[in-house]
């Protein structure tokens, strides 16, 4: 790297740009960057923060020393958040303005910053914009990207105690002062604003800044400023720039939690399609990276605009997902309790009660009808009944009824999500394994039909002896009525319809129309194929012979002893929709 | 929690520290180049049983992810294990001929050499038949991860254990030395896990897959817990509790979010189902040095002779990390 020019013949030529660089770790890649900017044309100030130790700051220092266009500033102590980074880049921003009068722009970088773009790009590009600052500043009251709560408290209030090492007296501090309202009064004249602390401002609008009669005043105010890195120059450039683009040329990403994302080896078609000037942070050792961005490239694309977007989609979709993460999933780093999500499956679908015993294969049907995959009932005590009698579902999802029972969340999460992109629908009963009931009422993604009372069907059709159809039917009927209260309960999120099997005898088109097109049937409007209802001859009977009996059937409804034949279709009637 | 759990759980760790070092006695060194670590080192932990078939890939493997040093415990192997890693200078070997029951399956042992020398490092806990998986694995080193996570102040990473299984009879996968276990055994369980939490250590427990599915269909709660905490930025204050499955401190098991978001995690693919598999359960039944009376491996000695497959129609063929990533068995969290 020594092609570096003769630093007073660069100095002549006017409006290049100054780079101040404040650096703390990572000092062998500062090193690479800075001797980098410097064969560029561009001259260096360097800030090596105070915390580092003295031997290696010497070594790092004496590494670049051959360069005439490298210069160190006064060291201050810098911990994030505090006053120290300001310090730091004013220093060394007056020592590059006074050493060096032919810059026109500074531009403030750290050390883990890597330039994307040739050196001579970002010098036309700011020659052709010379009156423009390009920092990121705005009113507290429209960034979104505030961490931890402190928004226009940073301005009113004191923070003489660390964020990083006295957590627990700087959140007491802040209690405090909220509780007494203690505010501190803001300068006269100044308007708070914050931004990305990586900016690149004018010689005009830094002098004015730096040489400000007030300064003492501001800076005095700053230093008790909670992170004033990101709000020092935000606000004061406001108070002198001509022009300012609120935008930093730099390109950085930050999580949810306000750090900065960081760029490895396998960004580097990311970062080179972004075609901003630079980029931060890049991990120590990404040796691509630095290579590939340092080395001499020819392909100037001058003018061109930078333009993140892409790179803002990958980033904005980490966000994402740590804070929200994919619907429906449970797995290792994923466990939401009820209250934290909205919905507990992945998807929409539908469980019907009752329509199987009322319509000979009412499976078959729906599936044809709709396109959906209708399961028989998955919770059947046996075992899961598959759609097409399978054993087994995708992702080698098993039928067993005991692995089932041993966790039905864990089953039925599994196979919305194991199936998504497919719609899904099972029956559902009295009958079966009773413990996912209250799981599938809270899900708003359920769709939940019943035909109460239809359990009696196949009773009233067995061969069994009455007294113990009277048992099974006494049983059945407690736990479906508990299941009605259950999903009529204010709490319950599904979606429910509920009819009693002698009001759905009498109408069964518009319920059956109802699920279809919920279900999102392939022809809307007209049924070319009804299912047929089984044989009701004798039902009446069998509730009397219960009644007879002494049990009292009620959740179908009243029939009477002679059930005429039913006719399918009839007209329409309205449905008792629930929710 | 309360004041009095906490108290509990400390005194638990204690115990756990204790027993560790009670039973660093039954350790032997056989080759010590622990002065070669340096502060930065990655560790990698180990114990073993007559695994030299397996060690030649599995050095290849943790090598190229950028681990720096091994601390491998040999439980009275007699397939050359020591003779074949005399001389590499990024291995320490201890031997002993103790129970590895007793030693609660060897985590006392390998608790002890991690508080002597994890100390302040990465270390990750594996078996020698477990390849451990993370986002951008293929791109990345694990010591961009382990940055990442010191950046991010997280302690302790989950990986979960995958198994891995060939299509056909498990007899029929013959592993030759060297080879990469996956070129063999590459199918696995996409989506039948179940998960609880495990209320005294706050640990997520998992179960399921084909062992669950295959040889615990009668007995699910006996099927072996998957939820592992392999990679943790080790104190010498630290202990594993059972297994890989939880540590003390609790805090180090929370390796999940409840607010609905996901944090970044990886997968250890677990390829124990080779031809090798039929030898080693017969021997572990034998010696009864496992968890519950070795259950598993009578559930798997048996199973096998009337099922030899685990592969089933719905198996998927592993990919890649981001298969898995997909399919909703890691995550990259908000490691981009």
């Amino acid at each position: 790297m020594s092609a570096s020019p003769a630093p007073g013949q660069q100095d002549l030529n006017s409006g290049t740009v100054g780079i101040v660089m404040l650096v703390h770790t990572a000092l062998d890649r500062a090193a690479q960057v800075a001797r980098h900017w410097a064969a560029g044309g561009c001259p260096v100030v360097i800030h090596v923060d105070r915390k580092v130790p003295q031997a290696a700051y010497r070594g790092f220092r004496d590494g670049l020393a051959q360069d005439q266009l490298i210069s160190f500033s006064t060291r201050h102590r810098c911990e994030w958040g505090t006053w120290g980074i300001v310090a730091a880049s004013q220093s060394a921003s007056e020592q590059m303005l006074h050493q060096h009068p032919g810059v026109r722009h500074v531009y403030l970088a750290s050390g883990s910053c890597l330039p994307l773009r040739p050196v001579q790009d970002l010098v036309d590009y700011l020659a052709a914009r010379p009156e423009t600052d390009f920092i990121e500043s705005a009113t507290t009251a429209d960034v979104p990207w505030i961490v931890g709560g402190l928004d226009v408290e940073r301005f009113t209030l004191r923070f003489p105690f660390s964020w990083k090492r006295h957590r627990y007296l700087f959140d007491r501090y802040v209690t405090l002062q909220r509780k007494l309202g203690i505010k501190r009064r803001i300068p006269p004249g100044l308007v708070p604003h914050m931004g990305s602390q990586w900016w690149c401002l004018t010689r005009k609008t830094l002098s004015a800044i730096l040489e400000d009669p007030e300064r003492i005043t501001h800076d005095r105010y700053f230093q008790k400023v909670w992170i004033p890195d990101e709000s020092y120059y935000q606000t004061l450039a406001r108070q002198h720039s001509a022009k300012i683009e609120s935008r930093s040329l730099t390109l950085s990403k930050f999580d949810f939690e306000g750090k900065p994302h960081i760029f490895y080896d396998d960004h580097l078609q990311l970062l080179r399609r972004s075609d901003c000037f630079v980029a931060r942070k890049i991990w120590p050792s990404a040796e691509r990276l630095y290579q590939t961005f340092l080395s001499e490239r020819g392909d100037a694309m001058t003018g061109v605009e930078p333009n993140p977007v892409k790179i803002d989609r990958v980033f904005a979709k980490a966000v994402e997902r740590r804070t929200r993460g994919r619907e429906g999933l449970y797995m290792q780093s994923r466990y939401p309790g009820q209250t934290a999500i909205n919905a507990v499956t992945a998807s929409p679908y539908s469980v019907f009660q009752g329509f199987a015993e009322l319509f000979e294969d009412f499976d078959g049907w729906l599936a044809r009808m709709t396109g959906a995959r209708v399961h028989g009932h998955l919770f059947a005590p046996e075992r899961a009944e598959f759609a097409g009698g399978e054993t087994m579902l995708n992702g080698a999802l098993s039928d067993s009824a005991r692995l089932r029972n041993y966790n039905p969340q864990s089953f039925l999460t599994n196979l919305i999500w194991n199936t998504r992109g497919e719609r899904q629908g099972f029956q559902f009963g009295p009958a079966d394994h009773q413990k996912i009931a209250r799981l599938i009422a809270t899900d708003p993604n359920a769709q939940v039909s019943v035909i109460s009372g239809a359990w009696a069907v196949p009773l009233s059709r067995s061969k069994r002896s009455f007294s113990e159809l009277r048992r099974i039917a006494a049983r059945l009927q407690r736990i479906e009525a508990g299941q009605l209260k259950m999903l009529r309960e204010r709490s319950t999120k599904a979606r429910v319809r509920i009819w009693t099997m002698a009001e759905f005898v009498e109408a069964p088109m518009e319920p059956l129309q109802t699920i279809l097109e919920e279900m999102g049937a392939k022809t809307p409007g007209h049924l070319n194929e009804v299912p047929s209802m089984v044989d009701l001859e004798g039902f009446g009977q069998f509730l009397q012979n219960l009644k007879n009996q002494g049990m009292h059937p009620y959740l179908m409804g009243d029939f009477p002893v002679e059930q005429e034949p039913v006719t399918m279709p009839k007209p329409p009637r309205r449905p008792y929709l629930v929710r | 929690m309360g004041l009095w759990q906490s108290y509990r759980m400390r005194l638990r760790r204690k115990r756990r520290l204790i027993r560790a070092l009670r039973k660093s006695r039954e350790l032997t060194a056989v080759q010590d180049n622990t002065k070669a670590i340096r502060p930065q080192d990655i560790l990698l932990v180990s114990t073993m049983r007559n695994e030299q078939i397996r060690l030649p890939y599995f050095l290849e493997y943790y090598r190229n992810l950028g681990v720096d040093h091994f601390l491998f415990v040999d439980n009275g192997s007699q397939d050359g294990t020591a003779e074949y890693l005399r001389g590499m200078s990024d291995v320490s070997l201890w031997r002993t001929e103790a129970s590895y029951r007793h030693a609660g399956f060897g985590i006392d042992w390998m608790n002890y050499l991690k508080r002597r020398y994890a100390h302040g490092h990465w270390v990750l806990v594996v078996d020698p038949d477990e390849l451990f998986i993370y986002p951008f694995c293929d791109t990345r080193p694990i010591r961009a991860l382990t940055d990442w996570l010191d950046n991010s102040a997280i302690r302790s990473f989950s990986a979960m254990l995958v198994d891995v299984y060939p299509k056909g009879r498990v007899s029929d996968a013959v592993y030759q030395v060297g080879q990469d276990p996956l070129e063999i055994a590459n199918w696995f369980d996409s989506g039948n896990y179940t998960i609880s939490k495990n209320p005294t250590y706050g640990n997520l427990w998992i179960q399921g897959g084909p062992r669950a599915r295959l040889f615990f269909a009668d007995t699910p709660k006996k099927a072996p817990a998957l939820n592992k905490i392999p990679l943790v930025k080790w104190d010498r204050r630290y202990a594993y509790v059972s297994s890989t499955h939880a540590l003390l401190p609790r805090g180090l098991n929370r390796v999940y979010e409840t607010g609905g978001g996901e944090k970044a995690c990886g997968a250890l693919l677990h390829t124990k189902f080779l031809d090798t598999f039929g030898t080693k359960a017969r021997e572990e039944m034998s010696r009864n040095q496992h968890y519950a009376q070795s259950a598993e491996y009578k559930a798997y000695a048996e199973a096998l002779d009337n099922h030899p497959e685990l592969w089933c129609k719905w198996s998927e063929r592993y990919i890649n990390w981001r298969q898995l990533e997909i399919l909703g068995l890691m995550s990259k969290g908000n490691w981009a």
